[in-house]
């Protein structure tokens, strides 16, 4: 690098999803006429790689054909979410959504087209409009791909600098606090690193390893996040974890079966067996379909939306299916995703079209073909609408200097999040608010990151380094892959689609144990090239610390919204109208949980119910 | 018993499995056997998994977990490419039960290996500048759609843009090396895609003289690219239409720049 570029000012983004992607293309242009910043993009995997490539639905933005408005978009985010986010920043997201999706289509992404040659529509869950805009089944994969593109052509310009292949381990603050840069270390050559920057974007995406078996992508591994929270950013809602109702299993992951299939008439059944009862919400008893019949359950519990309610309910339906019920497929805790009838009534091509990279994927995994049988399928953690605090305008985290977008972020899902949106949610925060905002600032501070004397940087990176020699250097009995194996099995257990108070208090004494013991491990491998072993070791001490987080915010909120149900407190309580804070106290190494006030002054919260005939006149209101 | 006696065989049943070892990209190569209980839905991302956890051999020696690359494990991310009894696939979706034992994984063959079965792959990107692979939009400002595409059209543009730079048409292309000059076909079909585009078709010149600068015409028509390719990208039909477009390009250069 040449001495003037030193010179330059940069903001680091860790994570090249669509956040970061988003973020450092927004950066870049801001940049191109001045030349006076530089994008330093981190990321664990070649940024083409990233966990964004499995989102497969689409993405949301109201569009003119179908009746449909920003305003209802905006509606059916915020109700959709149990009214536990702030509204103003939603309001800006669904209004940016058009253009975001216009931008992609400029980009050159191959959305699925009208035969009139415009962009084509699907349902999703949580709405009653067509507003979906979907590449097949891969359209993260598609968008994320776009940005890639754009990024590349300014990297070729100078404007961006990549560092693939790099893991970001935690921030530099200088004297007055602000964050002057990042202590990375590169995969390969085990180097650790200072990077002084002049302001940092944190766009990692959520921290399904926490969970063991997700839906996420193995870099998913919540280091970024937790180590900040350590270093005293504020963790919010983390208690809110999706679990989407269509998976399938795997030792090594669960894989999506997009909620798309049912956007484009995929049903959801069991065998009905009419010995069993299920209570509708007029107390009246009613028989589980007819015996030895495929029942669609959703379709009759909740005949406006059908297949498509959220994915919350969607989930609980399918668990008490199984376990309360005991319907499930064979006396497996399965039941069937149906798309079979649209290809007998369509055709195989047309449901390629629309599906092919999902239903390539069931057939790939379990040697079945879903355009003839069901696919057998169950829920699986899959999503966190929490994440790290921000503020409502920059998204600056309560650290100054340092940002956060996309999964990474607590913002605009609630205790909810409706499908299509989280795409929308990456770009959005990235392209508008994170990227300027991160822009703005690190031209405004007085002093370059550069110019700061190298003792600062020095000291951090001596830090981790001797943490990660403790870690290497520790010989005892645990195995670190064994110890997130319990993790990850109790957390599924407690922490999930069911929780109540008693299990979850045992799970954070489980953690605390496995926290104990990790100073037990031994690390497989001690050298010093590629060593993968000590990374996993290293990420693993992060996710301790984040489990506690996630389990200490749902034991506290004693009421159910969204995600978070406790049978015990069956119902919303406005006193848990509250966003959950979680802050690092060093003293006892736990979280402490405060809770802080929602912005709900543009829609009144209201009583969440999908099971009408018809949707109630407040799900209507538009302006 | 009987019951009994087939639990006891389950449960002895064990999935055999060698990996070619290489500490650094200057060391020796060699192979290491493993061995694990059988279950049902293995892939090979499991066994990985596995001999992470329990990095003995077969043969009871103490070794170190092998290196790889995955992220998504569902065949769209790219990452865990490699040569699995002598085929080059993912390993997400290379499934133990179809899989003649003991399995042989290895790193691909093509790339310079990093360690173990994590191979250095920056060249595949490198070639996405030279060929200029992005539709040159002129800002992020909102200025409405896009251009009008047919569904027929997008189809077409779909198939090419699902390619994930696994490298899996590079390492079984006979004329393509790391070090030598041709591009190979995941960037020829990168570059057909953006000439389709209305957009990216501005740089169609500019694409085409960054193929036949890197050896478009070196393709000697083998087809392995698209035989392994796992996601039925027309690599065949790219490397035609890049064909034309080239015979195109010179033309006009020599006609005079087109006119």
């Amino acid at each position: 690098m040449s001495s003037s570029e030193n010179k330059k000012r940069k903001i680091a983004i860790i994570g090249g999803g669509l956040a970061g992607l988003s973020s450092a293309m927004k950066i870049a242009e801001m940049s191109l006429e001045k030349k006076d910043i530089i994008v330093q993009l981190f990321s664990i995997v070649p940024v083409k790689r990233s966990h964004s490539v499995c989102a497969q639905g689409g993405i949301n933005a109201a569009n003119k054909t179908t009746g449909d408005s920003t305003y209802q978009h905006f509606d059916d985010t915020v109700y959709g979410g149990d009214f536990l986010a702030n509204q103003g920043p939603i309001k800006k997201m669904c209004d940016s959504a058009p253009d975001i999706i216009d931008l992609f289509d400029r980009m050159g992404v191959p959305f699925n087209r009208t035969a009139e040659g415009r962009i084509d529509r699907r349902r999703f869950g949580g709405t009653l409009h067509p507003r979906t805009a979907y590449a097949g089944a891969t359209t993260g994969q598609q968008l994320l791909y776009a940005l890639d593109e754009q990024v590349r052509r300014y990297e070729a310009e100078g404007l961006v600098e990549k560092y693939e292949g790099w893991e970001y381990l935690s921030a530099t603050f200088d004297t007055n606090g602000a964050c002057c840069g990042i202590i990375a270390q590169n995969l390969v050559t085990m180097e650790i690193q200072a990077f002084p920057v002049d302001a940092l974007i944190i766009a990692t995406g959520g921290p399904g390893s926490v969970y063991g078996r997700s839906t996420n992508s193995v870099s998913n591994n919540g280091l970024a996040a937790a180590s900040l929270y350590k270093q005293g950013a504020k963790y919010a809602n983390g208690e809110f974890i999706q679990v989407h109702p269509t998976a399938i299993g795997g030792d090594d992951k669960l894989r999506l079966m997009s909620e798309s299939a049912r956007g484009e008439g995929g049903r959801v059944w069991v065998y009905g067996d009419a010995s069993k009862t299920w209570i509708d919400t007029e107390g009246i008893e009613r028989p589980c379909g007819e015996t030895g019949k495929p029942w669609y359950f959703l379709e009759e519990k909740y005949p406006a939306y059908g297949n498509l309610v959220p994915r919350d309910i969607a989930t609980r339906e399918i668990f008490k299916i199984v376990y309360e019920l005991k319907l499930g497929v064979n006396g497996q805790p399965f039941v069937f995703l149906d798309v079979s009838h649209i290809s007998r009534e369509k055709g195989r091509e047309f449901l390629d079209r629309k599906l092919k990279g999902i239903l390539e994927i069931y057939e790939k995994f379990k040697g079945v073909d879903p355009h003839e049988v069901p696919m057998e399928i169950f829920p699986a953690v899959h999503y966190s609408m929490g994440g790290l605090w921000v503020d409502d305008k920059t998204h600056m985290t309560n650290l100054t200097g340092v940002f956060a977008a996309g999964e990474a972020d607590y913002q605009y899902h609630g205790a909810n999040r409706l499908g299509a949106n989280s795409l929308l949610s990456c770009v959005f925060t990235g392209l508008h608010v994170a990227g300027p905002e991160a822009v703005k600032f690190a031209r405004s501070r007085e002093k370059a990151a550069w110019e700061l004397p190298t003792e600062i940087f020095e000291a951090d990176v001596k830090k981790e380094k001797d943490f990660i020699n403790k870690l290497m250097n520790l010989s005892g009995t645990e195995n670190p892959r064994l110890i997130h194996a319990e993790l990850g099995n109790i957390m599924t257990e407690n922490v999930t689609i069911v929780r109540n108070n008693e299990a979850l208090r045992k799970t954070d004494e489980k953690i605390q144990e496995l926290q104990k013991r990790f100073w037990n491990i031994t690390v497989p491998d001690k050298g010093n090239w590629a060593n993968q072993s000590i990374r996993y070791a290293h990420q693993l001490y992060y996710m301790l610390h984040l489990a506690r987080v996630i389990v200490l915010g749902a034991l506290q909120r004693n009421e159910s919204r969204g995600a978070h149900y406790k049978p015990d407190f069956p119902n919303t309580n406005i006193d848990f109208l509250k966003t959950t804070i979680a802050t690092y106290n060093k003293d006892n190494d736990s979280p402490i949980i405060s809770y802080e006030e929602i912005d709900t002054s543009l829609i009144p919260p209201r009583a969440r119910d999908y099971t009408k005939k018809t949707v109630s006149a407040a799900g209507a209101i538009s302006n | 018993m009987n019951t009994n006696n087939t639990m006891t065989t389950e449960t002895q049943k064990t999935v055999k499995f060698r990996i070619k070892r290489q500490i650094t990209p200057d060391s020796e190569a060699y192979w290491e056997d493993f061995e694990i209980p059988w279950k049902a839905s293995l892939n090979i991302i499991t066994l990985l998994m596995a001999q992470h956890t329990h990095p003995v051999t077969s043969l009871g020696h103490k070794s170190t977990p092998a290196s790889y690359e995955a992220n998504c494990l569902e065949e769209v991310c790219g990452s865990c490419t490699m040569v699995v009894n002598g085929k080059v696939q993912q390993a997400c979706t290379a499934l133990v039960d179809k899989l003649e034992q003991p399995i042989s994984i290895e790193p691909m063959s093509k790339f310079p290996v990093i360690r173990d079965l994590m191979v250095d792959r920056k060249r595949m990107f490198e070639s996405l500048k030279w060929i200029k692979g992005w539709n040159p939009v002129d800002n992020t400002a909102p200025l409405g759609e896009g251009p009008r595409i047919s569904p027929s059209e997008q189809e077409k543009a779909y198939n090419f843009s699902r390619c994930m730079t696994c490298g899996c048409c590079l390492e079984s292309c006979p004329q393509w090396s790391a070090d030598e000059g041709f591009i190979g076909p995941q960037a020829i079909a990168q570059s057909v895609l953006f000439n389709i585009h209305p957009t990216g078709k501005s740089l169609e010149d500019e694409r085409i003289k960054g193929l036949i600068d890197n050896g478009l015409n070196v393709c000697g028509n083998a087809q392995n690219c698209a035989a392994v390719c796992p996601k039925e990208v027309d690599l065949i039909g790219a490397i035609s239409q890049a064909n034309w477009q080239a015979t195109k390009y010179m033309a006009k250069q020599i006609l005079g720049n087109g006119h």
